[in-house]
C-alpha cells in the first residue's frame, strides 16, 4: 500500500531504504543462502576442504537417535512452558480484571518480570531448586516425599527450565489477556448477568470464547519463545544435560556447530529450523484470522 | 461488578494476592539471599530473615564479575540496538510508504520476509558473516575471477584478501541484531494511519519529503518511538545467544553472560549470596525501564505483535 498523495524523487527512496536492506541482505539472507549451500557439504573438521554430499547431512541427521529425542524434547518443552505460563498467565489476568481497586498497582507488580533476561531467570530458578540449597527442592523432598535432583535425573532438570521459562512469560501472557478482556464489551457481560449467570459461567461462556484469538496467538509466541530464546536458560542451567535430557533443537545446533565443529550437520538443523519457524508463521497468519474468532 | 458477590470477591484478591506472590517469590527470596553471609546462605533451609552483608556482597560481586564494565558494555549494546533499529526501520518505513518508485515492492517483501527469522536459527553461517563482513564481496571477486582479469590487465599478479572482523567489537554486537522487519512493519501500519492531509498540505507549503518527514511524521510518532525504544532496549539488554557468539575477550562480554562465572559449581564454595547479588544488579536496568515507561511498554508490546 502507498498514500494517496506521495513525494516524488529520484534518488531520495532508495537512499532512504538503503541502510535497512544492506543490514537485511549482510545479515539475513545472505548467512541464510550460505547455511543452506553448507548444509548440502561435508567439510573436515579443519574446515579445508569440502564435498558436495547432496542430502547426506539431512539423512544423518534423521536418522540420528539423538537427533530425533531433541526433537521429541524440544516439543514437550515448549508445550509444557505454553501450557504452564498460558495458564497461570490466564488466571492471573482474570483475577486482576474482576479486581475493583489498585488495578494500577497490581499490573505493576506482575510486570516486570518480563524485562528478566532468560538466563537470569534461570539463575533464579536454580537457585531455588538446587538439590542442596534450594528451598522449593527442600519442600519437594520432605512434603512430597520425591527424590528431587535436577543435577542426576532427566525429567526434573526438564521441570526445572520449564519452571525457569515458564515464570519469565507468565507477565507476557498477562498483559494480552489483560488487554483482551478489557476489549470485551461490557455490554455483553452485563447482558449474561441479567440473565442470571454466575460470574463464573460468564467468564466461561463469554469471556473465554471471545478471548480465542489471543489464546491462539500466545500459545504460538510461546512456543516460539520456548524454541529459541529459552537458549539462555538451557547454557546456564543446564548445558543440555543430564545426559542430553535437556538438549533442545537450538542448544543442539550450537553444540554440534561451535562446540563439535560438524559444520554440515549444523547447517542442516538450521535449516530444519527455519522450515520450522517459517511453517509457524504461516499457520499464523493464516488461522489467527479465520477459524479461532469466537469460535465459542 | 454487576452484582455483588462478597465471597467471590474475597477469592478474587485472595488468589490474586496468591498469583503475585508466586510471580515475585524468585526475586524476594534472591534478594533475602544477597543480604546473607556464607555461612547462613548454605544453611538447609536459608533463613528467611535477611541478613546485613548486601552491600558486602555487592562490592564482591561487583569485583569478582567485573560487572560495572560488562553492564557498561550491555547499556552500549541495548541502546546501540534501540537507536539503530527505530532509525533504520523509520526511515526504511518512511521510503517504503510515501514514495513510489520501482523496487519499492521488492523491498517490502523481502524485508516482511524476514518477519519470524530470529538469530538463533541462522547462527553459524551469521558468525561466519560477522567473522568477515567483506565475505560476500570476496565471494564475488573470486566467482568473477577478478585476480586472474586484474592480473591480465595489468601485468601484475595481486591476490585480494577482503577481511574485516566484527568479533570482539560493539558493531558486531550491534549491527546483525539491528535489522528487524518488526519495527519496519509498525512504523508503515502507523504511517498508513496518518491524515492524507498532512502530506497534500505540506507539498502544497512547498516543503521537501525530508522537512515533512522531520517537522510532521516524526513528532506524531512520538509515542510510537517511545514504545518501542522500551521493548528494543529490553530486547537488546538481554540477547544471549549472539553476545555468547561473537565475544571472546572478557572485556567485551555484556553482563547476562558474564553472571556466569558467579555462579558456584559443584566444587566451588556455595557462594549464591554473591551469585544472586550480582544477578539482582544486573536484571536491575531492564526492570526500571519497564516499570517507570510501564504506559509505553505495554501500548509498544500489543501493538508490536499485532
Amino acid at each position: 500500500m502507498i498514500k494517496r498523495s506521495f513525494f516524488k524523487s529520484k534518488y531520495l527512496p532508495y537512499l532512504l531504504i538503503f541502510p535497512q536492506m544492506l543490514v537485511t541482505l549482510t545479515f539475513f539472507y545472505w548467512p541464510a543462502i550460505q547455511g543452506i549451500l553448507q548444509s548440502f557439504l561435508l567439510s573436515d573438521p579443519f574446515g579445508q576442504r569440502s564435498t558436495f554430499v547432496w542430502f547426506y547431512n539431512y539423512i544423518e541427521l534423521f536418522t540420528d537417535p539423538l537427533y530425533l529425542e531433541s526433537i521429541f524434547i524440544t516439543f514437550t518443552f515448549s508445550i509444557a512452558v505454553a501450557a504452564v505460563s498460558i495458564s497461570l498467565g490466564l488466571f492471573i489476568a482474570a483475577m486482576a480484571n474482576r479486581a475493583l481497586k489498585a488495578t494500577a498497582l497490581v499490573r505493576t507488580l506482575l510486570i516486570w518480570p518480563y524485562a528478566v533476561a532468560p538466563a537470569i531467570s534461570g539463575i533464579m530458578w536454580l537457585f531455588l531448586l538446587h538439590p542442596s540449597y534450594g528451598i522449593i527442592a527442600l519442600a519437594i523432598k520432605n512434603v512430597m516425599g520425591i527424590d528431587w535432583n535436577p543435577v542426576l535425573y532427566g525429567k526434573d532438570a526438564m521441570a526445572m527450565i520449564v519452571m525457569a521459562s515458564a515464570w519469565k512469560q507468565v507477565s507476557y501472557n498477562f498483559v494480552f489477556f489483560m488487554a483482551g478482556m478489557q476489549a470485551i464489551p461490557k455490554s455483553l457481560i452485563e447482558a449474561a448477568a441479567i440473565d442470571g449467570a454466575s460470574p463464573l459461567k460468564r467468564f466461561w461462556f463469554i469471556s473465554f470464547p471471545l478471548l480465542s484469538p489471543t489464546f491462539f496467538f500466545l500459545s504460538v509466541m510461546n512456543i516460539i519463545y520456548s524454541f529459541f530464546e529459552t537458549f539462555g536458560i538451557i547454557h546456564t542451567v543446564t548445558q543440555g544435560g543430564p545426559g542430553g535430557s535437556t538438549n533442545i533443537l537450538v542448544y543442539k545446533v550450537y553444540q554440534d556447530g561451535f562446540v563439535g565443529l560438524n559444520l554440515g550437520s549444523s547447517a542442516a538443523q538450521s535449516v530444519v529450523l527455519m522450515s520450522l519457524i517459517i511453517v509457524i508463521t504461516f499457520l499464523q497468519f493464516r488461522f489467527v484470522e479465520k477459524k479461532v474468532q469466537y469460535g465459542g | 461488578m454487576v452484582e455483588k458477590t462478597p465471597l467471590l470477591d474475597f477469592f478474587t484478591y485472595a488468589f490474586l494476592m496468591l498469583g503475585i506472590l508466586i510471580v515475585g517469590f524468585p526475586i524476594i527470596y534472591s534478594l533475602i539471599a544477597a543480604t546473607q553471609t556464607l555461612e547462613d546462605v548454605s544453611k538447609i533451609p536459608m533463613p528467611f530473615i535477611p541478613g546485613n552483608q548486601f552491600f558486602v556482597n555487592m562490592k564482591e560481586a561487583w569485583t569478582r564479575g567485573d560487572l560495572g564494565t560488562q553492564i557498561l558494555n550491555s547499556f552500549i549494546m541495548a541502546s546501540g540496538i534501540t537507536v539503530g533499529k527505530i532509525g533504520v526501520s523509520m526511515i526504511g518505513a518512511f521510503s517504503i510508504v510515501y514514495f513510489d518508485y520501482r523496487f519499492r515492492k521488492i523491498a517490502f517483501a523481502s524485508v516482511f520476509c524476514t518477519l519470524m527469522l530470529p538469530v538463533e536459527v541462522r547462527i553459524l553461517p551469521t558468525y561466519e558473516m560477522a567473522a568477515n563482513i567483506l565475505s560476500p564481496l570476496q565471494a564475488i571477486w573470486n566467482v568473477l575471477h577478478l585476480d586472474g582479469l586484474w592480473s591480465w590487465v595489468s601485468g601484475h599478479d595481486i591476490v585480494v584478501n577482503l577481511n574485516w572482523s566484527l568479533l570482539d567489537s560493539y558493531t558486531g554486537l550491534i549491527l546483525p541484531l539491528i535489522a528487524s522487519a518488526t519495527c519496519t512493519f509498525l512504523f508503515r501500519q502507523f504511517f498508513l494511519t496518518v491524515p492524507e492531509e498532512l502530506c497534500e498540505a505540506a507539498k502544497l507549503d512547498g516543503a521537501s519529503p525530508m522537512m515533512f518527514f522531520r517537522k510532521i511524521l516524526f513528532p506524531l510518532s512520538k509515542t510510537n518511538i517511545a514504545a518501542l525504544v522500551v521493548i528494543e532496549f529490553v530486547y537488546g539488554y538481554n540477547q544471549y545467544l549472539w553476545p555468547l557468539l561473537i565475544t571472546t575477550n572478557p572485556k567485551m562480554t555484556t553482563a547476562v553472560i558474564g553472571l556466569q562465572n558467579l555462579i558456584p559449581q559443584a566444587d566451588d564454595l556455595p557462594e549464591w549470596n554473591v551469585a544472586l547479588c550480582g544477578t539482582l544488579l544486573v536484571l536491575l536496568p531492564p526492570v526500571l525501564v519497564v516499570l517507570f515507561m510501564q504506559r509505553w511498554f505495554v501500548k509498544g508490546l500489543i501493538e508490536k505483535e499485532k
